[in-house]
């Protein structure tokens, strides 16, 4: 029982933290235009696909570092030759653009990669376990993937609260005029965020890929429980993001590994069930069965008790 | 140093300023003064680039009517809006450290002398902006703004909803500012403080200036005054 808890936690932290890798981007993303970015899961998947390529030639580490900064100007070219100009058009414009940006990108990676599943490898070095527990083993790429999340989040943090440049961010999200006026290049500010958000999305393609497979429907895998998180933790909180994200990951994987269901409780509560029911399917359900659905029962509850998410100000 | 000339402005299809005319020259306190909804506000927005100008703008010789905010104030020019846009999560220091201009850590002006002309801030240096009081705010904002090394800087309504012995503290503030050589351009609409610090003085009426004059000259001037001023 303790090594199910032990390993499901550790599990559940990796996904959390992949999560927050592309949550802490949207959100960052979501307070500067004020509408969600629908292809920042793109950006993700691209970032998968590039490391792929780069991989076959020049092998996982420098996948691991060119595509998160090919992604990361390919962000900032949109934001600065797309977003920028359909903004002048208002929030609905700047919506529809990113949906049909994400439709676009899943096309051109098909065009360009095909819609099988790519067969793209953790890097060598890291095939080992990392430690043996209860007789099970921890892959040494997944502690890499918790490794890199937190250190890339420590930097994150330190360079938004203590540097200059995090300060004029930071102020730049709320009080765009005023920083204008003191001199800072707000424009200039706004494509580097979207450059760096998409980049992280980026870095979580290029360490999700192997263990999550790299295939063309990915992004909408991932994005869908990113929206989620970004909803659960209150838009523009990346606190609130942090919490959701480590919520969610552990939520899922607790639910996988338990091999609790319906039978369980209906013992529990001394009833008993007939096999040949109309209803028999819904008698057999079991937790695991239900963990895919369980971010998004989990969003229609915060909405219901707590629309403004778990960290969210109420709009003003 | 600054030349506004025929200046005019519009929101949406409102005809704010309909063609105003001033200057200012190196170091002077020059006030603009008018009823609310004049256009003072619109005038110093529009020379900061925030509304769309047409005329001519030329500070230091240099036409900047087009330009954006940002290449205007890295020209040297400084704002302290209306709303006091302090940062309520940032320290009272990491406010100070917005004012820099980019790539510059000193200017002419320190945070520690800002301190030293306000113990009121370097008291609560590391206070969110937001706990401070309305005229701690102002003063905030103001030395924000001086942070970036202002040759010119506008200062719109700095003392509204002030108490008279904070009003009186701005009032020292902005000598002291002048004293160092920056030239001001005091946009309010109380005229106790204009007529006390001001060289000259501006006053605006349906979106354009309708009388220029000294402190002394506006004092004997009743119509003027009743006409444009009092309430």
């Amino acid at each position: 029982m303790l090594d199910v808890f032990i390993f499901a936690t550790l599990n559940g932290l990796v996904t959390g933290l992949l999560l927050f890798m592309l949550a802490s981007g949207l959100t960052l993303i979501f307070s500067m235009m004020g509408v969600l970015n629908f292809a920042h899961a793109s950006f993700y998947m691209l970032g998968a696909y590039f490391a792929y390529s780069v991989s076959l030639y020049f092998g996982y580490w420098t996948g691991l570092i060119f595509a998160p900064i090919i992604v990361g100007v390919l962000g900032a070219l949109v934001e600065r030759y797309g977003l920028r100009r359909v903004h002048q058009h208002g929030h609905v414009a700047e919506l529809v653009f990113t949906f049909g940006l994400a439709f676009l990108i899943e096309e051109a990676v098909q065009f360009f990669w095909g819609a099988d599943t790519k067969n793209y490898q953790s890097p060598d070095l890291l095939d080992f376990p990392l430690f043996t527990l209860f007789g099970q083993e921890f892959p040494a790429y997944r502690g890499f993937m918790i490794g890199i999340s937190i250190s890339i989040f420590i930097g994150l943090y330190y360079v938004l609260t203590k540097s200059r440049i995090g300060i004029i961010i930071q102020a730049a999200l709320t009080h765009p005029h005023t920083v204008s006026n003191l001199g800072h290049n707000v424009p200039l500010i706004f494509m580097c965020v979207f450059g760096v958000g998409s980049a992280l999305a980026g870095v979580a393609g290029v360490i999700a890929g192997p263990v999550l497979t790299t295939f063309p429907g990915m992004a909408v895998v991932l994005g869908s429980i990113v929206f989620v998180i970004v909803v659960i933790g209150g838009l523009g909180s990346l606190a609130g993001a942090f919490i959701a994200s480590i919520l969610i990951g552990l939520l899922q994987s607790y639910a996988i590994a338990s091999d609790v269901g319906m039978p369980d409780l209906l013992n529990l509560l001394g009833l008993e069930f007939d096999r040949n029911h109309p209803l028999t399917d819904l008698w057999t359900l079991t937790l695991p069965q239900i963990a895919p659905i369980l971010p998004f029962l989990l969003l229609v509850l915060v909405l219901i008790f707590r629309p403004t998410g778990l960290m969210g100000k109420r709009e003003q | 140093m600054l030349s506004v000339s025929n200046l005019h402005a519009y929101y949406g299809k409102s005809h704010i300023l309909q063609g105003v005319n001033f200057t200012i020259e190196e170091g002077e306190i020059v006030s603009l003064l008018g009823r609310n909804g004049v256009g003072r506000s619109t005038t110093v927005k529009t020379i900061m680039g925030e509304v769309e100008p047409t005329g001519s703008i030329l500070f230091k010789g240099q036409e900047i009517a087009g330009k954006k905010s940002f290449e205007i104030a890295n020209l040297g020019l400084g704002y302290v809006p209306e709303n006091r846009n302090i940062f309520p999560t940032l320290t009272v220091r990491q406010n100070l450290q917005l004012g820099l201009k980019p790539g510059t850590n000193t200017g002419k002006w320190t945070i520690e002398e800002m301190f030293d002309l306000f113990p009121n801030l370097g008291e609560r240096a590391e206070v969110a902006g937001g706990v401070l009081s309305g005229g701690e705010q102002q003063m905030l904002c103001m030395c924000r703004t001086l942070m970036g090394d202002p040759e010119l800087i506008m200062i719109d309504e700095p003392t509204e909803g002030l108490a008279p012995k904070i009003v009186e503290q701005v009032a020292q503030l902005l000598q002291k500012i002048a004293d160092r050589g920056v030239a001001i351009l005091l946009v309010e609409q109380k005229l106790s403080i204009a007529l006390k610090i001001s060289l000259r003085l501006y006053v605006m009426g349906h979106g354009q200036i309708v009388y220029e004059g000294t402190p002394d000259s506006l004092m004997r001037a009743d119509e003027v005054r009743a006409e444009w001023l009092e309430v």
